[in-house]
């Protein structure tokens, strides 16, 4: 099969506006024709629900929390990113453009990556009229920090919880049309399956939490906004509901699963404290602005407290590696060098897997208050989890599965190859490439949903001009069975072990065989164990209560079988790209000093795979990258 | 540590309620209260029983979900703190924890530990929100906001949702909720526009929805895990009078 991006022609600067222009309108009286779902209400269905509506079009937005205030994006901290080059350093559309596309190690969409630099502003402009109370100056102009990586200050805060702050300004736009009855809202409502009829996708079937009812719904195109699939790794930073199951069951339905194995493993995340752990929290990176990482030299000073260490036996790695970008090193290489220094037995706190990051320079430098005004809740929040006091000993911390880069793949209309199904924020792939940088994911969120989906879908209703069906169409009826059956499945199983025991099993098999490094001989192995891992589900799962009322057993029974299913893609994905790059790291290609080594030649391209059957490899389909404004170079942060 | 739990359990709002007592064995101090609450269910579910159903989502006190009245005080008592960032150093071996649900009308059970906290969407819906089309913004520095506005904005803005401050108040009032985000949006230049028609709405949909009245006993700002100042329910009430004399 062919991979169409549809990137369209001319200028890489021009080429948004020339599309805006060239693509269909739908008339405006016509629009309150069209239904679409929206599956999802996190920054990128939160925006797209609300856009759409205020556009016109009936909306149904679904999500699986009490209230579409919940969705994770709720807990991002750092920041957002725009190229408004409101500190005068030099920043620029062309800059984040540049820094993205060097950031993610040139396995992105040159265009679609040009076009998120341009819109960038326009988010911060929306934001702020929304009233985000962004972090000010004393003038009352906006304030910028410079984050994760980046060398220009170009990232807006809102203290800690940036995140909180713009999902709630989405919140409010989408209440606003809900209040108005343009958006329908279905809170504790989870989707089961994606329904396409004669090819292109009209609907989906849902199942209420509450009361275990099975819904159809049609509609004229259907949005997955349904975030990534780290909890496929079982501990990770993201909400424990999060799940691969709305886009799983596309790629299942005929959706391609671009780049599964560009997984990002982030550096500055709480330790795992002990088996119980359900999941892993992220200290926001801002913190390694003033924070300096170190380890002691010697493995016989690590059991010390981290006082009587003295400076000369300290080593600063990123800073003695990377000296230019020193603790500001971007995500990638921070985590791996991070986990270096522990396999090397230089590792700190329980079972040596933790690093210090050390704040006591700086506040030497600017004083407890200034540092307790920049980073006062996270301060707090390590306090609460480790009982332990920041501003007094140096914190620990040690990567975890954070953000994922893969998605379902999408052309540059945000189109999967199933027409009317579209795809955005963390759900798709394209805009990151293989390691995504800080303060880089609420951008995205916000571009797909505010000002990129409310014109591209406009443009599929103008030209493919299908009609809705009914859910008495012959494929409503077959997937609302086949939703049924698996739950009947997942009940009458009736084993011995819990799901959570099950995931815990998957998610440590793939942190060892397809985390932070891989190699061809562990992939191997997740490969052989991930279907046995399956089989035992299947066999031996305990799912209690019944499916005509809430049962949280049964939700996450069901998630955790899609992680079972989709784990197996992510390896097969990590097993096929045969090079190092981003977020995906091969040991076998790797340069004399350790960085990782990309294969231009052979991997400059998307992998995006088609499911096959249960058990079967899964067919790839691939979309060469071709960069015509800029020189794919080797990442270097030395 | 080994702990005894006494836990409401309720199979849905029509069902009588009662206390069920379980014990929860090897605890440790590094869990999380809502961690120790999983390891039960485990245990729970491996003796074929039906675990404790609770809402939580993102596990690091932002998302607002948890909800449970721990020893009789909303989220636990730890200031400041949500229940899923409260940890088991806080509390002894041999202890018994009794775990509630939030109680309150405007909140309707919904399975042991789950509420119906829609009314608070509800109120948001009927004006928490500036009317910002998307599209139509101008530039974002073209609106100045003074630093100590946009901080207190940001105060008030900081609230997640949770409905503590419902479950711990004697008259189950939704008054500090309301003000934060009446305060967050009339405090800034933007939200300027809307801001009469905002107060009423909101401050109508919350009577109609069933919470009670302020009576000042300031339970709310104590339990709340984002620490929101009473001083915003006064400040609520000023707008809320000047636009009741503005005939809203």
């Amino acid at each position: 099969m062919n991979l169409d991006a549809k990137i369209p022609g001319g200028p890489l600067s021009q080429k948004w506006d020339k599309h805006r222009f060239d693509m269909k309108l739908v008339n405006p009286a016509n629009k309150r024709k069209f239904e679409v779902i929206v599956v999802g209400s996190g920054l990128a269905g939160a925006s797209a629900a609300a856009s759409l509506a205020e556009l016109g079009y009936c909306v149904k937005c679904f999500c699986f929390q009490d209230s579409p205030r919940r969705a994770h994006s709720i807990a991002a901290q750092g920041g957002i990113n725009a190229a408004k080059n409101y500190q005068n350093d030099g920043d620029s559309v062309f800059r984040l453009f540049y820094d993205t596309v060097k950031g993610g190690d040139f396995r992105s969409r040159e265009a679609n990556v040009y076009r998120l630099a341009q819109v960038s502003n326009n988010i911060i402009d929306q934001c702020a009229a929304q009233g985000v109370p962004f972090a000010r100056e004393y003038s009352g102009l906006l304030a910028n920090r410079s984050f994760g990586g980046a060398q220009v200050s170009r990232t807006f805060y809102a203290r800690g919880q940036t995140g909180q702050q713009l999902l709630l300004g989405a919140y409010q736009a989408l209440s606003r049309q809900i209040s108005l009855g343009t958006v329908q809202m279905f809170p504790r409502t989870e989707m089961l399956d994606l329904v396409v009829v004669q090819g292109h996708t009209k609907g989906i079937i849902a199942r209420n939490l509450l009361t275990g009812e099975i819904t159809a719904h049609a509609a004229d195109a259907v949005v997955l906004g349904t975030g990534g699939y780290g909890n496929t790794f079982f501990l990770s930073t993201n909400a424990k509901g999060c799940n691969v199951s709305a886009t799983w069951r596309a790629c299942k339905k005929g959706a391609f699963f671009a780049n599964p194995c560009y997984t990002q493993i982030h550096p500055t995340c709480i330790p795992v404290s002990g088996e119980h752990q359900s999941k892993l929290t992220l200290m926001s990176e801002s913190l390694r602005n003033d924070g300096r990482v170190w380890v002691p030299k010697r493995k016989e000073d690590c059991p010390k407290p981290p006082g009587l260490v003295p400076e000369s036996d300290r080593d600063y790695y990123l800073e003695r590696k990377y000296p230019s970008f020193g603790n500001l090193a971007p995500r990638d290489i921070s985590s791996r060098a991070a986990k270096e220094v522990c396999d090397e037995g230089r590792g700190i706190g329980p079972g040596g897997l933790g690093v210090y990051l050390d704040f006591a320079d700086s506040i030497k430098r600017l004083g407890e208050n200034v540092i307790r005004e920049r980073y006062g809740n996270l301060f707090d929040m390590y306090e609460k989890i480790t009982g332990e006091n920041g501003y007094k000993v140096p914190m620990r911390i040690y990567p975890a599965v954070h953000y994922t880069m893969g998605g379902l793949w999408v052309d540059y209309n945000l189109m999967s190859n199933l027409p009317g199904l579209f795809v955005i924020g963390e759900a798709n792939f394209s805009d990151h490439g293989a390691n995504r940088l800080g303060a880089s994911a609420l951008m995205q969120g916000l571009a797909d949903g505010y000002f990129i989906l409310p014109y591209t879908i406009g443009h599929y209703f103008a030209s493919a001009k299908i009609p809705r069906p009914s859910v008495s169409d012959p494929e409503f009826k077959k997937s609302e069975e086949d939703v049924r059956n698996t739950i009947s499945k997942l009940l009458a199983v009736r084993g011995k072990r819990t799901a959570t025991s099950l995931h815990r099993e998957l998610g440590k098999l793939l942190w060892e065989r397809c985390g932070m490094a891989r190699n061809e001989a562990g992939l191997q192995t997740a490969l052989k164990r991930i279907p046995e891992l399956r089989e035992e589900f299947w066999k031996n799962v305990n799912v209690t209560g019944g499916s005509g009322d809430l049962n949280q057993a049964l939700e996450y029974a069901g998630r955790v079988a899609d992680f079972m299913e989709f784990a197996e893609m992510l390896c097969f994905d990590a097993l096929h790209r045969r090079e190092s790059c981003g977020g995906h790291f091969r040991e076998e290609f790797q340069t004399a000093e350790g960085e990782a080594r990309r294969d231009d030649e052979n991997f400059a391209c998307v992998a995006a795979w088609e499911y096959q059957s249960p058990g079967r490899a899964p067919v790839l389909h691939e979309e060469p990258l071709v960069y015509e404004e800029v020189h794919m170079s080797t990442r270097s942060y030395k | 540590m080994n702990l005894t739990l006494k836990v409401w359990r309720q199979k849905d709002a029509a069902a009588p309620g009662h206390f069920e007592t379980c014990q929860a064995r090897d605890v440790l101090q590094d869990m999380s209260f809502l961690e120790m609450l999983d390891v039960v269910n485990e245990d729970l579910l491996a003796r074929g029983k039906e675990p404790i159903a609770f809402d939580s989502d993102c596990r690091e006190g932002i998302c607002g979900m948890c909800s449970l009245v721990i020893n009789g005080i909303p989220h636990g008592g730890q200031r400041g703190t949500a229940t899923c960032q409260l940890h088991m150093r806080h509390f002894k071996d041999g202890e018994t924890i009794t775990i509630e649900p939030w109680r309150a009308k405007a909140f309707p059970l919904v399975k042991d530990l789950i509420v119906n906290r829609s009314a608070f969407d509800r109120i948001i819906q009927a004006g928490g929100f500036i009317s910002a089309y998307t599209g139509g913004a101008p530039d974002a520095n073209a609106i100045t906001v003074p630093k100590p506005t946009a901080d207190a904005a940001m105060d008030a803005a900081a609230c997640i949702g949770c409905g503590a401050c419902v479950a711990v108040c004697k008259n189950a009032s939704a008054m500090l909720f309301v003000a934060a985000k009446v305060s967050h949006l009339n405090l800034l230049p933007q939200g300027k526009a809307e801001k009469d028609k905002r107060v009423w709405s909101m401050v109508s949909q919350m009577d109609k929805e069933g919470f009670g009245n302020c009576t000042v006993t300031a339970s709310c700002e104590a339990v709340c895990p984002k620490e929101i100042s009473l001083n915003f329910i006064a400040k609520m009430n000023r707008d809320y009078a000047i636009a009741t004399l503005k005939g809203e």
